[in-house]
């Protein structure tokens, strides 16, 4: 029996173990960037430029161009992803859902990297050509690729979503003279309009999490943007940019301002998101 | 509603999924098309012969194979400091925990799931100086830091296939067992997990996709852009994803960018080989269970 209770314990500190990671990501980030927590300068570092010639190190322009290119993807990708959730669920022939969904399950596959370098190359210059402004390494173009990257993450939650509607209620529907596509607008899309919610949110936290993309496609300048042609720099590419050797300055800190907000953020996704979807759903 | 709005609604639906086929296929056949030129050994090999590289570790230049290797050894690594945190993590939540404690645990599960990469890769950077000052000089950013913060990233997706792979399985063989008198860990080590073992094997597999896919994490804790096949766990290494960020903002030449394009299109079909197998594999054990 003492093998048996050793067992257990093994297995109960796994799991302890694994949920201090999460908690000791947040611990380390918040004691880094503890002395400018601390001493009231935080309004400045979150609402200030970001110019290191002049002593200042704002993030805000790396908030409003996470905020950007976050929502500019989630506006393109939302009608979409609800446009093929409901292809593979009401209106295509039978295999071609099937197939189409196959062909989702497998793009969430698709490195982010592949997509930043499809994008330079390729919708780039397009972006440049198209709109004759800059270099095409603007919002837009991140936006645009960043888009198809979380229209999987939505469609698989959309799908699970209106597949979760009882079958009973449809084939009610079905038996008073609906439609398939009546079906989805008075019985499936307002029965799963919370899970539907979910999704959207869980596609922000994804859309603003991104590194690679908005990287590599949105120019990282630090003014702050006019149009969605201008080049902006979000908070994950401000932590990837810089490599300060001075572990000290207040250039680095803010860096950990930077992962807090966005730690903070995708936290927040995931709480509403868990409270939205009323049965446990599947996160793609 | 009127016929003419479910048309348009039909009509909408159709659209989408083509707009989102035809973004896939120009994506994935972009990457072919640019790449089809350099499908050749000597895109991983440059001008070593591939059997002296193979056998005799013969130094590779000009070829891919430093960055395959490093890409290979990461995830190994990776994936085996995970693994055995997230296997025990899945089968306490699939059958040792319950109630309020199993919620509370699969919600910092699921914080943890959707910390960004790059949040992760400032962690393992700051550990590395943290480390440099205070345990050992020698420490710097290196495969093994890498590998640790990766290990962070994956954890949760093995916890959740782990934990899926268990709890799918029928209610009615949880209970054979225990009714002949096994106590909860026979049941759950002799019945319970070479049951699920198929789903379990997908959940490792779609986290080691994850690892070799990962660009942020390993931006900041170690990867370079040339270093040769990785000689020990605490030195820099090359990696397939960081080699394609690379490239995409230095390349000196055209040929350059071509192995760009090669590089990218091995690690698609790395990444999707890895994910469909998964797939697959889940697919098998949901099979199974409803056969039962």
């Amino acid at each position: 029996m003492r093998s048996e209770r050793c067992m257990q314990s093994a297995l109960a500190a796994a799991a302890w173990i694994s949920a201090a990671a999460a908690v000791l990501i947040f611990l380390f980030m918040a004691v880094l960037g503890w002395p400018l927590l601390g001493n009231g300068d935080l309004m400045q570092v979150l609402c200030g430029p970001w110019s290191p010639m002049h002593h200042q190190y704002g993030i805000r322009p790396m908030i409003l161009g996470t905020l950007c290119i976050a929502s500019l993807a989630l506006a393109l990708a939302v009608p979409v992803s609800l446009g093929c959730a409901v292809f593979i669920q009401v209106t295509a022939p039978k295999g071609l859902g099937r197939a189409l969904h196959h062909l989702v399950r497998l793009m969430t596959g698709i490195p982010t990297v592949v997509y930043g370098f499809v994008g330079i190359f390729l919708l780039v210059p397009l972006v440049r050509n198209l709109s004759g402004h800059g270099a095409g390494l603007s919002i837009l173009s991140a936006g645009l690729m960043l888009s198809l990257l979380i229209a999987p993450t939505m469609i698989l939650f959309f799908v699970q979503g209106l597949a979760a509607v009882p079958q009973s209620h449809r084939q009610a529907a079905c038996a008073l003279g609906a439609t398939p596509v009546q079906q989805l607008i008075y019985v499936l899309l307002p029965q799963a309009r919370r899970t539907l919610l979910a999704g959207v949110v869980l596609g922000l936290g994804r859309a603003m999490g991104d590194t690679l993309i908005a990287l590599m496609l949105a120019g990282n300048s630090v003014a702050t943007p006019q149009s969605i042609l201008d080049p902006t720099r979000t908070l994950t590419a401000h932590i990837a940019l810089i490599i300060a050797a001075d572990f000290e300055s207040p250039e680095f800190r803010t860096l950990f301002i930077c992962a807090l907000i966005l730690y903070l953020m995708t936290t927040l996704a995931v709480a509403v998101m868990r409270r939205l979807a009323a049965k446990p759903v599947e996160i793609p | 509603m009127r016929v003419a709005g479910q048309r348009a609604i039909t009509a909408w639906s159709w659209i989408s999924s083509l707009l989102l086929t035809g973004s896939v296929v120009t994506v994935v056949g972009f990457v072919l098309i640019k790449s089809l030129p350099v499908l050749h050994w000597r895109l991983i090999f440059g001008r070593t012969p591939p059997l002296e590289a193979l056998w005799r570790w013969a130094p590779v230049t000009g070829g891919l194979w430093p960055a395959i290797g490093g890409t290979f050894f990461l995830v190994i690594t990776a994936v085996g400091l995970a693994l055995p945190f997230g296997l025990g993590a899945g089968i306490y939540l699939a059958d040792c925990a319950d109630g309020r404690l199993k919620r509370g645990l699969t919600l910092l599960f699921d914080v943890l799931a959707g910390v960004p990469s790059i949040v992760v890769g400032l962690f393992g950077f700051s550990l590395t100086i943290f480390l440099h000052r205070y345990l050992s000089a020698r420490i710097y950013p290196s495969l093994l830091i890498s590998a640790l913060a990766l290990a962070f990233l994956v954890l949760p997706y093995l916890i959740r296939g782990t934990q899926e792979a268990l709890e799918n399985l029928p209610n009615a063989l949880r209970l054979i067992a225990p009714a002949l008198g096994a106590t909860r860990m026979q049941n759950i080590f002799r019945v319970l997990v070479p049951k699920a073992l198929d789903g379990i094997a997908g959940g490792v597999l779609l986290s080691i996709g994850r690892c070799a896919e990962d660009t942020a994490v390993i931006m900041l804790t170690g990867a370079v852009a040339s270093a040769g096949l990785p000689k020990s766990l605490l030195g820099s290494f090359e990696a397939l994803p960081f080699y394609i960020y690379y490239i995409s903002s230095q390349y000196r030449d055209p040929q350059e960018l071509q192995q760009g394009y090669g590089a990218a299109l091995i690690l698609l079909l790395v990444c999707a080989v890895l994910l469909a197998t998964s797939l697959i594999l889940k697919n098998l054990l949901a099979r199974r269970v409803r056969g039962w």
